[in-house]
């Protein structure tokens, strides 16, 4: 290490990256520029100043943790958002101030203080010498030679397959296990049967078909009982058997998929985008399009919501429906195909 | 310095001393620190943009741990009791619950939580400058290739905390955000149903995804975060830190100031200020409230949701892929290329562009030398507006993801925007990378004028004869190394086709075509003037600098790419 030195020189042939002599059409390297002292390195009183200056930020630090202290102990958070945002925001601006105080203390301290001198270092080559080179190789060699591998093939093939097959050992365990029943044919169906009533989400009551007026929009679920809608299966269910229903005006209906799918205008698609399975929410009434607000496939529900924009491909399944006895919506089957995404046996 | 070095003649009395003493009887740590405690490292606020992602990961393992205490992460279901009063009896994940109670009752919580989601945005930026900075001054360059490849496997890694960090509260949002992973997942062909359940232990959303997410979150990824970080520092003090070109550093040399004290502290000052920094984020800005959006419930799903800034690229590729792309196969098999180009291949694209870069730069380069000297961006105007083109895609790509945002604030068409997007995408990064590169060699061109001509002083004199001049000064010494010292590199030289007596060479085909890659990066340049040069600008007149630009060839333009003659 060598302090402020000019390596080269000013002479003409200098040597530059891999050792080579450079040309000598190019211009010499002036050497690292002049140290200039800073204002506290030669005036005692802008010294004495700035370690006073890092004294005080060393303070206000203390002062930040003590006054996180405080708001921890003095400011209980009573329950509410805005209770505890204030807590939030006085344990926060303190702790910030705390730590505030001990970096710009710590940098002023190296900037101003501590010695500005730049020094020089040698660097060497990344790679190690042909001597050091040689002597590995040839303990590799030796070390080779001494296990005797290369005179025993048995041993070599032996030690491959021992190697290679003991990760099974764990792995197998591990990854059947870990896919539960890899059953993946249950993306096919649904909770959805014949008869079983469309519900309001999430409160669950029957919907009535006189009660849904043309141009409204209802986020529907199966009818099952209150007790099964709190148990963990059936958030899984529900992930796949939410329905939108719109009823439109019989007449804006452009065509019917399935003989007997809708009933007097009102239509039920699943809910679940056929790109990549996001809830499709937003309607609009005089369009009749369904809007997904996670990738924007625009659906036509009066078109048997095909797609008309977006990054997604396929229709909405369409859950077909009807009226039992009593007036309320009834499913007439499961939906005829998988809903969500596609997957790659999604037609199998 | 001296402290740690013990000899066995002088006993130690000190404290410090004696415990040195005993370490290093123990552990020759003497001959380590010796190494480290006064080694010299260069100063430039750019060499802090990785400090900025080292040190948030601090503040993350620091805030994680004390979420870790307080969070459950179950799926089983549960009636929340307790604030806030919207949630006060509803039925919840426990994942869920315990995210309200750490907010709400826990003091402090709610600050550790904010600070962890703020720490981790600023993570992943802090990685993505640091990336931009090492990318275009060529920091990347022989002898750490091998750092970059940790350096991007590191970057990918912060993604993965990222995303498995996001998921875990069990909100509506994260539960959405989890939904589209599946969807995504389900269309990589044949293996995708069963990939489905193996990550979710059976049907989407199962009981299983939460918990080990949260094992993913808080062990898995952040141990080879840890490791690869480890290798990373290790690899930067092995090969000693780049310097910005001026006088005196050249390849050979490091020139700096030593680690102990200056370095050090301002290294640890700076710790404390991002610490600082996010701890006034934490406390001031509000992030991620789930309890405003509540427990996931597969029903629901709120407009204009974004994902976190890191994951805006995926989304935003997502949203641009027209539906048509997805097709059927024979034996009615479904291939969702619809979803595959976007979430798999197009992020693939530009994650194995960051991976080999470094080495096809290289190679079109036939350059073998150790660099320690880094470039300016300008010096090497290919690379800078390869670097351009690709954050101009990630940017679109991520201002895609936020089309609906765009659409409802500026009043536009969602379809129109979409539109553009897709257009933008193929037209942005050509344009950007034109744009970029002529900028470069601009700039280069305007070092040269400067090299030659000096800087205008505004000083207009006028002589007896009446001719008018404007004075330049000449540029001091420093300010002339800085733009002249570069090497304006060239298109590769290969063999010829047939060797002298006519036979076909083998491999020439594949040497030709490495060349033209060569000439796309190399064709244009601007070489650095030569003392011959400055000296002729300067022979024409002794009060004239004012001759005109055309005097100097200055743009080489395809020279140097003929194949050498026998």
């Amino acid at each position: 290490m060598s302090e402020n030195q000019n390596p080269q020189g000013h002479d003409l042939t200098r040597h530059d990256g891999d050792g080579t002599v450079a040309r000598t059409d190019r211009f010499a390297d002036p050497g690292v520029p002049e140290h200039h002292p800073r204002l506290a390195d030669t005036d005692p009183r802008a010294a004495k100043r700035n370690e006073r200056i890092i004294a005080i930020l060393f303070a206000i630090s203390c002062l930040g943790t003590i006054g996180s202290l405080v708001a921890y102990f003095a400011v209980r958070p009573d329950g509410t958002t805005p209770g505890v945002r204030l807590s939030t925001v006085l344990l926060g601006v303190a702790l910030a101030i705390s730590l505030f105080g001990i970096g710009f203390a710590a940098v002023h301290w190296a900037k101003t203080l501590m010695s500005s001198k730049e020094y020089v270092e040698e660097r060497h080559s990344s790679s190690s010498s042909e001597e050091v080179r040689e002597v590995v190789q040839q303990q590799f060699k030796d070390g080779l030679e001494d296990s005797g591998i290369a005179r025993r093939p048995v041993l070599k093939g032996a030690v491959f397959s021992a190697l290679a097959l003991f990760p099974l050992a764990i792995a197998v365990p591990l990854v059947s296990s870990v896919g539960g029943d890899w059953n993946v044919g249950k993306f096919r169906n649904t909770i959805w049967r014949k008869g079983m009533r469309l519900a309001y989400d999430p409160s669950g009551r029957p919907i009535k078909a006189s009660d849904v007026t043309v141009g409204s929009v209802a986020h529907v679920i199966p009818d099952v009982p209150a007790e099964e809608r709190e148990t963990h299966e059936w958030i899984t269910e529900k992930a796949k058997a939410v329905v939108l229903l719109v009823r439109l005006d019989p007449r804006d209906l452009k065509r019917d998929h399935r003989e007997g799918a809708s009933y007097d205008g009102i239509v039920a698609y699943s809910k679940i985008c056929t790109h990549v399975g996001c809830p499709v929410a937003l309607y609009e009434q005089q369009t009749h399009h369904l809007l997904c607000p996670c990738h924007q496939s625009t659906f036509d529900v009066a078109d048997g919501a095909k797609v008309v924009f977006g990054p997604a491909k396929r229709p909405l399944p369409q859950l077909p429906i009807t009226v039992d006895d009593e007036g309320y919506l009834m499913a007439e089957d499961d939906f005829n195909e998988p809903v969500g995404p596609s997957y790659w046996e999604r037609l199998k | 310095m001296s402290t740690t070095t013990t000899s066995p003649t002088a006993e130690p009395t000190t404290v410090i001393g004696k415990s040195a003493d005993y370490l290093d009887q123990r552990t020759k740590i003497g001959v380590l620190t010796k190494q480290l405690v006064r080694k010299v490292f260069p100063d430039h606020w750019s060499f802090m943009l990785g400090e900025i992602a080292l040190f948030s990961f601090v503040v993350l393992l620091i805030s994680g741990v004390f979420l870790a205490m307080f969070f459950d992460p179950s799926m089983a279901l549960t009636t929340h009791h307790g604030a806030p009063a919207t949630m006060d009896g509803q039925l919840m994940s426990v994942a869920f619950s315990s995210t309200l109670d750490m907010s709400f009752e826990v003091r402090g919580g709610l600050l550790m939580r904010q600070i962890h989601h703020w720490s981790a945005l600023i993570f992943v930026a802090g990685i993505v400058v640091h990336m931009m900075r090492v990318f275009f001054t060529g920091a990347f360059r022989k002898p750490r290739e091998l750092n970059w490849l940790v350096g991007t496997l590191l970057m990918i890694l912060s993604l993965a905390a990222g995303f498995s960090g996001y998921s875990l509260p069990d909100d509506v949002l994260s539960g959405n955000g989890l939904r589209i992973t599946d969807g995504v997942i389900k269309s990589i062909p044949i293996i995708g149903s069963y990939l489905s359940y193996f990550v979710f232990g059976g049907e989407f959303p199962g009981e299983h995804i939460i918990p080990r997410l949260f094992t993913v979150h808080i062990l898995l990824v952040p141990a080879l975060i840890l490791a690869l970080i480890g290798v990373h520092l290790f690899l930067m003090v092995l090969n000693k830190h780049t310097q910005y070109p001026g006088g005196g550093r050249t390849d050979r040399n490091v020139v700096g100031y030593p680690a102990v004290p200056a370095f050090a502290t301002k290294m640890g000052g700076n710790f404390f200020i991002i610490f600082g920094v996010l701890a006034l984020m934490g406390g001031t800005m509000a992030i991620n409230n789930v309890w405003n959006y509540g427990p996931y419930d597969p029903s629901p799903v709120s407009a204009g949701a974004q994902p976190d800034w890191y994951m805006l690229f995926l989304e935003g590729s997502l949203r641009l892929m027209p539906g048509q792309a997805e097709i059927v196969t024979w034996g009615d098999y479904t291939l969702s290329l619809n979803i595959l180009v976007p979430a798999v291949i197009i992020p693939g694209l530009l994650f194995t562009f960051l991976f080999v870069y470094p080495f096809v730069e290289a190679k079109v380069t036939g350059d073998h030398r150790e660099h320690h000297v880094l470039d300016r961006p300008r010096n090497v105007p290919a690379r800078t507006g390869l670097g351009v083109a690709f954050l101009t895609a990630f940017v679109i790509l991520a201002l895609a993801g936020s089309n609906d945002l765009i659409a409802t604030h500026f009043a536009l068409s969602i379809n129109t925007i979409t539109w553009v997007f897709r257009i933008l995408f193929f037209v942005g990064p050509v344009f950007a990378y034109w744009i970029t590169k002529r900028i470069c060699l601009g700039l280069q061109r305007k070092d040269r004028e400067l090299v030659l001509h000096g800087h205008e002083t505004g000083r207009i004199v006028r002589f007896a004869n009446g001719e008018y001049i404007e004075v330049h000064r000449p540029l001091d010494e420093q300010e002339r190394w800085l733009r002249v010292n570069y090497e304006a590199r060239q298109p590769l030289a290969i063999e010829p086709a047939t060797d002298s007596r006519g036979v076909k060479r083998k491999g020439y085909k594949k040497d030709k075509r490495w060349q033209k890659l060569s000439r796309f990066f190399y064709e244009d340049r601007v070489e650095p003037v030569t003392p011959a040069e400055l000296a002729a600008a300067h022979a024409h007149g002794e009060h004239d600098e004012l001759e005109p630009a055309h005097d100097t060839p200055e743009l080489v333009s395809g020279s140097g790419t003929v194949e050498r003659e026998h």
